[in-house]
């Protein structure tokens, strides 16, 4: 292997591993949860760690542009966004419990599947990357499809909308370990978070409006006779 | 020398258990706004009751006598085992964190058998709880142990704690995951808030208390120590293998040891003001929900194990 090799035991690895790790278990935590504010603080919990994970990455790799991208995560989507999220469960005064399509621990189970399943695919093709890297994008990848399975098991529109926001955290998380990644393209992929989630806010006032709830079921019935 | 740690090991562990119930009890009283018991109260009780005549049913059986010492001698069994201030112990070639799993489980059924043995509904429903948080419980212990034999080559925990406190070892995912489950396991293993109440005698959830509710007297006396021991023994156990700093190494001299004494209190301590500060903040589950909580302890284990298998087998 060329360049200096990193491997356990170097604190750089080890710490970036870890805090990659902690984004990692906190989307179990956020298939755990069955309170709506508690999911909310789980996802600010994970872009904190996020966060964490982006200003040692900068330090790691010497990229000052990597620290814009962690006090953007903190600031967006650590605090600013939870904090919005919060707003709009007080206003729209929805049911605060949550149901999962599939119950908790099959979904847990299914999440266990995806993780082995990112890392079988990550590792084997990456044979030529720094092993802090392969490590990082496997876990970033079972972010990502982590997010995706919040966003099928769960039914109320705001819970998938954070599954959505849980997928992008393993974008970023996957764009900061790997170096020499431009700027811009964190910068949209984030700008372009924060206009989904204005969209998905309006959306959740209408939905709410036309059903008293928002519960995805109820939108099945208009959607014609597929079933 | 090894001898002389030993025993001061035993005697350290079996003095230590009921202060750390009490010192958990005050702790817990004074975030809740009251004064609580003195630390020395779970120790004035053991020696209450030891004093008092006990009662038994009149169908009661041998087992029923006979369990809580076997319950008791199990326990203390597993606390001699492990390394509390210093590694190479007489005993360290039998600290097999299987055998520990194993004792810890022989504790538990036997207690399991006595609370069905004079045939009363309470006896009965706790003990088919324990068992049910058993199977949850003991796949996850196994993992972890997998998970930490697969890292030091060893199941032996005097070994695996000298590879952990070794340099090159470094902070992992897989030992994070295995902190996880096994400060699930140890919550769930000593009866502490989430998953049943240790305080109380009269709720119909509890799983712990409505085992040894046909006990007293010296008997209960017996269970209250095992009890107060099984929870010295899943603190060390943590501490040993997540927080191995100061162990003394094998062979230290004694003046060696007040290191590790030092270190080994300041785990302990910080563990337990984990747990008072944990339990005064969570509200207790429902006992349906435990084999979830448990099973999700399993999951974490699980991928421990995966992350280990795969970053070894690949890297």
């Amino acid at each position: 292997m060329t360049g200096h090799h990193l491997a356990f035991g170097h604190l750089s690895y080890d710490l970036a591993h870890l805090l990659g790790g902690a984004v990692l278990v906190l989307s179990f935590v956020l298939l755990y949860q069955r309170r709506l504010t508690a999911v909310i603080n789980s996802y600010a919990l994970q872009a904190v760690a996020l966060a964490a994970a982006a200003a040692w990455q900068a330090w790691v790799q010497a990229a000052p542009h990597l620290y814009l991208t962690a006090v953007l995560a903190l600031a967006a989507k650590g605090i600013a966004i939870p904090l919005a999220m919060h707003a709009i469960v007080r206003r729209l005064k929805v049911d605060r419990s949550l149901e999962s399509a599939l119950g908790i621990f099959p979904s847990m189970a299914l999440g266990v599947g995806l993780v082995t399943l990112s890392i079988l695919v990550v590792l084997p093709v990456t044979p030529q990357a720094q092993t802090l890297t392969r490590e990082d994008l496997a876990l970033a990848l079972s972010v990502v499809l982590m997010g995706l399975l919040m966003m099928i098991t769960r039914r109320t529109a705001l819970t998938q909308v954070i599954g959505f926001m849980s997928l992008e955290n393993g974008l970023i998380l996957a764009a900061v370990s790997v170096a020499g990644m431009p700027l811009v393209v964190e910068l949209s992929v984030a700008v372009l978070v924060l206009l989904a989630f204005a969209v998905f806010g309006v959306f959740f006032f209408r939905i709410r409006d036309r059903f008293d709830s928002l519960d995805i079921g109820h939108l099945d019935r208009i959607g014609g006779g597929h079933r | 020398m090894a001898l002389l740690a030993q025993g001061l090991h035993v005697v350290l562990m079996l003095a230590a258990a009921p202060c750390l119930v009490g010192f958990i009890r005050t702790l817990k009283a004074r975030l809740l706004g009251r004064r609580g018991p003195p630390i020395l109260q779970p120790w004035r009780d053991l020696v209450r009751l030891a004093r008092k005549q006990p009662v038994l049913a009149e169908n009661a059986s041998w087992l029923f006598v006979g369990a809580p010492a076997a319950a008791f001698v199990a326990t203390l069994a597993a606390a001699a085992l492990l390394p509390s201030f210093a590694r190479g112990m007489t005993t360290s070639g039998l600290a097999d964190l299987l055998v520990i799993a194993g004792l810890l489980t022989a504790a538990r059924v036997i207690l399991g058998l006595a609370a069905m043995d004079v045939g009363t509904a309470f006896g009965g429903i706790g003990a088919s709880r324990e068992m049910l948080f058993a199977t949850f419980a003991e796949p996850a212990f196994l993992l972890v142990i997998f998970t930490l034999s697969l890292l030091a080559g060893s199941t032996n925990l005097d070994v695996i704690a000298g590879v952990l406190q070794g340099p090159n070892i470094g902070l992992r995912v897989s030992l994070g995951l295995a902190l996880i489950t096994m400060l699930a396991l140890a919550i769930a293993e000593n009866g502490r808030i989430p998953v049943d109440n240790p305080g109380t005698h009269l709720e119909l959830t509890m799983v712990h208390e409505a085992m040894v509710l046909e006990y007293s007297a010296r008997h209960l006396a017996l269970i209250e120590a095992a009890a107060a021991l099984k929870l010295l023994v899943w603190f060390n156990l943590i501490a040993a293998i997540f927080l191995p700093f100061g162990l003394a190494p094998p062979g230290a001299p004694v003046a060696g040891w007040a290191l590790g004494l030092l270190a080994w209190g300041g785990k302990i301590l910080l563990l337990a003001l984990a747990l008072a500060g944990f339990e005064t903040s969570i509200a207790k589950m429902r006992v349906f929900r435990v084999p979830e909580f448990l099973g999700i302890a399993i999951l974490f284990a699980l991928l421990a194990v995966v992350f280990l298998f795969v970053s070894q087998g690949f890297a």
